[in-house]
């Protein structure tokens, strides 16, 4: 085998040689910097030396921590509540900023907490924003993964027809997927505008003015989904080609032997179709889980992670990072942990969709 | 077990008609064979039985009753296809079972039915294997079980041996004859193999572009092509065509000669000749012998030799150009090159007035 790869090929691999080059330069060594880079603190101009710092860019990031808040009470020991009759608490950077009976909370900010009785209980995170990113992306791959799939095979089910025309809805299905996803945002951005948008018109017109016009995208809770109801629209025709193609490599007779038996048009999906589109349902489930993590351009062209970081997005954070604040290190970092999620969840549903 | 009855059957796609006017009647328990030439429409037909195509015109009749615009699952009929089209994704009992899974039958009933036919078919042992954990014979038995279980009036096969190898086509040949004979059902069987249909049959139906040419038991089209295709069509090495000159008309016995055949008088069998004009003689190779010396009737040059070992095929170059087929049912050597003269016995002839 090795003979034959250096000794007769001396053209191929010429030819193959820029492909590889390039790739080597901007695929295969960044993806091994990101690794060197997420122990050091390099930062991408800076007079002072890089310096190995283990990993303590790691625990920056996933640095968390739980802590019970007493309420304040007076001499007598009764809880202190202010005007409205709220519990009242100490503030928390007693705790955070230089204490030192609390070195686990030391930098530490709230993410979220909840009252339990009269103690309030505290989740701490290192980095907020890192971990509202950690959310939202599950989040977007939790509610997009399983939605684009489904309206993917909905549709190739619907196109996979002998219809006279019907590649005009095959086109018509797979257009968002030729326009760049950059155009796509600026498009949809017109499309979710507070004032006149065409959403906030066209549900006007619908419910006969009775709809208030929202901002979609300025508002905490409307601006992920709607980033999602967008990605969804985007991707799903070429998902939709994919599952097409595993439809026709059905073979026709095995519906015929079908429709001889008297297979309903739910027991033919049921019993013929699904079944014979396992691997296409492997490949795409493993493909959207990649493409959902990716999310980047909508974030940056639409939102920039606003408001409130409502729709931070690990991706965008590593390049809010590593090129806003010029922290490669911290870039890297979350190139890192996104590659280990990715990598993680993928072995597991190749595990889990394996043939048994 | 049931009669089926087609009336002037025909059909089209769009103004290109390819079933031209059908009538067959099939009885009670018997085995028809439909066989042609590829193209002939035979699988076409047999799709019309099963009710997988539509039925341009003309009636068909299963058990009396016009099924034309029934569900092939309403027919009463199975079907066995030459892909096999048994689910790559189920056991082999499963796949036997399909259709009364379908149908939503008790556990008992399916257990019942399906070791049946795993009994009839001797196929217990691969109850519960994959479809692809078994050879192309035992894949077509599991598509005969799907069937049998079925329990229906007609069986349809639809060149159900022609992925097989050899060797197993004859196996699998003798298993669905012996197939018929255990159930008594009524089943037509669409072949291009003619050895299978002369061996199957109680009854043969011979198709040439979309039309019926001759129906008849194996024999009589053997014995009494009505034709020159269907003469031409059964019986192997195929039937030699002689071109002739009608001499005279003898009452039943018609003179004929042509410059590589002395005159010689053979029965017209109910066909009608005038005097003067071109036909067809055709002698069946098995009929064909040397003749002692000069004294034949056939003279032609030895052009080649096959010996098969239980007989002998010799290819002669007639004196007038064509080549005439002699099967010699010993092993026997004819030297390449030697004039040679041939006797048949004129009983044996068919006269057409047809050319090829």
């Amino acid at each position: 085998m090795a003979s034959k790869l250096t000794r007769s090929n001396r053209a191929g691999w010429i030819m193959a040689f820029p492909g590889i080059a390039l790739m080597t330069l901007f695929i295969i060594v960044p993806f091994f910097l990101a690794f060197a880079f997420s122990l050091t603190n390099q930062r991408l101009a800076s007079p002072n030396a890089v310096e190995y710092v283990g990993f303590e860019n790691y625990s920056d990031l996933l640095g968390l921590a739980v802590f019970t808040l007493e309420p304040e009470r007076d001499e007598s020991g009764a809880v202190v509540r202010d005007e409205d009759g709220e519990i009242e608490y100490p503030r928390l950077r007693n705790f955070t900023r230089n204490n030192p009976d609390y070195p686990n909370l030391a930098g530490k900010r709230e993410w979220f907490s909840w009252a339990s009785g009269e103690n309030r209980t505290v989740v701490l995170s290192s980095d907020v924003v890192f971990m509202k990113a950690l959310v939202n992306t599950f989040t977007f791959v939790i509610f997009v993964a399983p939605i684009q799939a489904g309206l993917a095979l909905c549709l190739a089910l619907l196109i996979n027809q002998k219809l006279r025309g019907i590649n005009v809805f095959r086109t018509v299905y797979f257009m968002p997927v030729v326009v760049s996803i950059v155009v796509v945002s600026i498009l949809w951005r017109f499309i979710y505008s507070p004032g006149d948008g065409l959403l906030n018109n066209a549900l006007g017109w619908l419910t006969f003015g009775a709809f208030t016009p929202q901002d979609w995208l300025g508002n905490t809770s409307t601006a992920l989904p709607a980033i999602m109801a967008m990605s969804i629209w985007q991707g799903v025709g070429f998902h939709m080609v994919i599952w097409l193609a595993g439809l026709q490599n059905i073979s026709p007779t095995l519906y015929e032997a079908g429709n001889i038996e008297g297979a309903n048009k739910w027991q033919t999906f049921r019993y013929i179709t699904w079944p014979g589109l396992r691997n296409t349902a492997v490949l795409i489930l493993i493909v959207i889980t990649m493409q959902a993590f990716a999310l980047f351009a909508q974030i940056d062209v639409m939102t920039s992670g606003g408001p409130l970081d409502s729709t931070q997005v690990l991706v965008f954070q590593a390049v809010e990072r590593g090129y806003g604040k010029q922290d490669i290190s911290g870039g890297s970092t979350i190139s890192v942990i996104l590659f280990v999620i990715v990598l993680t969840i993928s072995l597991i549903q190749r595990y889990l969709t394996r043939e048994r | 077990m049931a009669t089926v009855k087609l009336r002037d059957v025909k059909k089209s796609y769009g103004s290109v008609e390819v079933i031209k006017g059908v009538d067959i009647d099939i009885n009670d328990g018997e085995f028809v064979v439909f066989v042609g030439p590829s193209g002939c429409g035979k699988s076409t037909l047999l799709r019309m039985i099963a009710g997988l195509e539509d039925i341009t015109s003309g009636t068909l009749e299963i058990d009396g009753q016009v099924v034309n615009d029934l569900e092939p699952k309403n027919r009463g009929i199975a079907m066995v296809f030459q892909t096999y089209a048994i689910f790559p994704h189920m056991t082999v009992r499963e796949n036997v079972a399909f259709g009364l899974t379908i149908n939503k039958a008790s556990n008992e009933e399916k257990e019942k039915k399906v070791a049946e036919a795993a009994r009839v078919l001797q196929m217990e042992h691969l109850l519960d294997r994959r479809p692809s954990e078994l050879s192309g014979g035992q894949r077509q038995r599991v598509a005969i079980g799907r069937a049998i279980v079925r329990d229906p009036k007609v069986f349809l096969f639809d060149e159900p041996l022609s992925n097989l190898d050899a060797a197993l086509r004859m196996d699998m040949r003798m298993e669905i004859g012996k197939l018929h004979n255990s159930l008594a059902a009524s089943m037509i069987y669409v072949t291009h193999d003619q050895v299978e249909a002369m061996t199957l049959a109680d009854k043969i139906v011979v198709l040439k572009d979309g039309r019926v040419m001759q129906i008849g038991s194996p024999m009589e089209l053997y014995h009494e092509p009505a034709n020159l295709f269907v003469a031409g069509f059964l019986g192997a090495p195929s039937m030699n065509f002689i071109p002739v000159t009608v001499e005279a008309v003898e009452g039943e016995n018609i003179a004929i000669s042509s410059p590589s055949l002395d005159r010689i008088s053979v029965p017209g069998k109910g066909r009608s000749f005038t005097v003067g004009q071109t036909a067809t003689l055709g002698v069946r190779p098995q009929y064909i012998r040397p003749a002692s010396g000069d004294s034949g009737m056939l003279h032609g040059k030895v052009a080649l030799t096959e010996r098969l070992g239980s007989e002998t095929v010799v290819d002669v170059t007639l004196a007038s150009g064509g080549t005439l087929i002699v099967a010699l049912p010993e092993d026997k050597v004819l030297a390449e090159g030697t004039e040679t003269s041939f006797d048949f016995d004129p009983a044996q002839a068919h006269l057409f007035p047809e050319t090829p």
